[in-house]
């Protein structure tokens, strides 16, 4: 939810600075606003990201752009009538059981994964598994990245540092970022720490 | 504040702390202790100066209590973990580290406990070069058996090679225990889990389907009998490889009987345990028993979450960029009092040596024992 929301803010002030954007009907994509066309030339309709609500800014040459004090009342007013409105996310329904139950199944089959990639030796080469310094994946503190690692004299995320013990205790091939190992991994170390409050840079 | 120094630097700290305790401490000392002390004082600092760790001015000072005069000492190496990786695996260059530093002690120790689980997956290669490394050792060692050791063959290869893993002996007046404590429910048979399946649900130390660690009625029986012929006066040392107590079951740092093992001890003035298997520095306490952990030379396991033994004055967190940072071999000086003296060496780091002088005095003691050690240091944090 709360992501949605910073997306709006976001994309709702990045579309009033930059030259208000308009649809041709015709290169229709999923997600994409269409605007109504303004009531007359010296207006602007602004979208908003839901794909339905809109402002319509009078006395605004073609071209122009409003000052930030303008853009910011705009922002809010956008937001007002989003908020007013019922959630359209999953039609104003919450999540079906059906949907909850197959995300958790996926989320689980990737953390299972990771469990398994954790206790075995296959990711390095001399038979040692990352279980065996970090039972319960303790002593890894994912909540602590982005930080700045003092061995590596630069800004680590957990998974420089899972690639760190892979290529020197474990003397494996380091994993791509984007490698499903590596979001494996990244997946069961997190969920050991559910709950525990993000503290970036933490030493 | 202190700032974090270089191990170098804090070495040179250390040995100028040590100095002016051990100036301090000269006038209380009579005139041929005096002697005999600053005889070893020139050879620590010769020591020193050639780069040897500067750790002997505190043996030095125990000279001055004469029932704490250590009768003798004992060292231990443990939880090696070989691998059959051949010999440039890490592991076996760690555990060489070890016996190596041993070797150089002088006086030698009367013996060299090994703690157990000189293999990692119980195979006979691991324990056949484990035992290679060993056999370097001066002093005559003493073989504990692991769970490492132990769940491929149910010990047939290790008790082929080292002899029964349940002995005991008699050394300058202490007698000495040496139990297998990691014999667990059998949970592989009605599974049908191969031996290698069973080896490595054992060698997991979060298995959450793990059993716990127990000494068995048999071997209670056993201590039964051979303490029935020792004087309550003795004083007797345990070593086991689990925690002859109950830290933290979901890693097996546990022993399930713990409770029945100490009744069979209750009569014994002086007792001590000294157990392996946790890989790291824990002292406890109940009634007449005394605990004390070893290191690991292959790997420092973090403290567990919960279940610390509040005596325990725990070893600053590793660096995982140091192999040996967290590891290491220690000693156990036996004092004339039937008690121990405990002594960690930790490789790249103030060693530690937790006296019974520290232990006797509870939290207190401790708290006195932390206070020079980790100080108000601004440790980094890894």
């Amino acid at each position: 939810m709360i992501n949605r929301r910073v997306g709006l803010v976001v994309v709702a002030i990045g579309a009033m600075y930059a030259p208000l954007f308009s649809c041709p009907a015709s290169a229709q994509e999923p997600g994409r606003h269409e605007l109504p066309p303004p009531p007359d030339g010296r207006s602007k309709v602004i979208g908003l990201c839901d794909g339905q609500t809109t402002v319509v800014v009078p006395g605004l040459a073609p071209g122009e752009r409003m000052s930030p004090g303008q853009a910011r009342e705009v922002a809010e007013e956008l937001m007002r009538q989003y908020q007013g409105k019922t959630l359209l996310a999953h039609g104003g329904a919450g999540h079906t059981e059906r949907e909850t139950r197959v995300w958790e199944a996926e989320l689980k089959r990737t953390i299972d994964e990771g469990y398994k990639l954790f206790h075995s030796p296959e990711l390095g080469t001399n038979g040692i598994s990352c279980d065996m310094c970090h039972p319960d994946a303790s002593n890894t503190h994912p909540e602590t990245y982005p930080k700045f690692q003092t061995q590596l004299k630069r800004i680590a995320l957990l998974r420089d540092m899972i690639n760190w013990c892979i290529e020197n205790p474990m003397e494996g091939p380091r994993l791509a970022d984007d490698d499903e190992k590596m979001k494996a991994l990244e997946a069961y170390i997190l969920s050991t720490r559910k709950g525990v409050p993000l503290a970036p840079g933490k030493h | 504040m202190v700032k974090y120094m270089l191990p170098r630097e804090r070495k040179r700290q250390q040995y100028l702390t040590e100095r002016e305790r051990f100036f301090a401490e000269l006038p209380k000392l009579s005139r041929r202790d005096f002697f005999k002390t600053a005889a070893k004082a020139a050879a620590v600092a010769t020591a020193y100066w050639k780069g040897f760790p500067p750790h002997s001015f505190q043996l030095v000072r125990v000279a001055e209590a004469r029932e704490t005069q250590p009768k003798f000492t004992f060292a231990y190496i443990s939880d090696t973990h070989i691998l059959d990786k051949g010999l440039n695996h890490r592991f076996v260059k760690a555990c060489q580290k070890a016996v190596e530093d041993v070797n150089a002690l002088d006086p030698q120790p009367d013996f060299v406990l090994f703690g157990g689980d000189l293999a990692q997956l119980g195979k006979a290669e691991e324990l056949s070069i484990g035992k290679q490394l060993l056999d370097q050792l001066k002093a005559p060692v003493r073989m504990m058996v692991g769970e490492h050791d132990w769940y491929l063959d149910m010990g047939e290869k290790w008790q082929e090679m080292f002899g029964k893993p349940t002995y005991s002996f008699d050394h300058k007046g202490v007698h000495f225990v040496v139990l297998n404590s990691v014999i667990v429910e059998d949970y592989w048979t009605e599974p049908k889990m191969t031996p290698m399946e069973r080896m490595l649900a054992m060698a997991q130390l979060d298995n959450p389907n793990g059993r716990p660690f127990m000494v068995g009625e048999e071997q209670r029986d056993w201590l039964r009998k051979d303490l029935a012929q020792v004087d309550k006066k003795t004083p007797v040392v345990i070593f086991s490889h689990s925690p002859l107590y109950k830290y933290y079951r979901p890693w097996n740092f546990w022993t399930e009987d713990a409770e029945e093992v100490h009744k069979i001890l209750a009569p014994f003035e002086v007792v001590t345990v000294i157990h392996a298997h946790t890989h790291q520095v824990l002292t406890h306490r109940l009634r007449n028993i005394t605990f004390h952990g070893v290191l690991s030379t292959a790997w420092p396991w973090p403290y567990a979450p919960r279940g610390i033994p509040e005596l325990t004055v725990q070893m600053v967190r590793a660096d995982p960029f140091n192999q040996f940072d967290g590891c290491g071999w220690g000693s156990v000086a036996m004092r004339s009092d039937g008690q121990a003296d405990k002594h960690y060496v930790l490789w790249d780091r103030n060693p530690m040596t937790v006296t019974f002088d520290h232990v006797r005095r509870g939290k207190e003691g401790m708290a006195e024992f932390a206070k020079p050690l980790h100080g108000k240091v601004d440790w980094p944090s890894y």
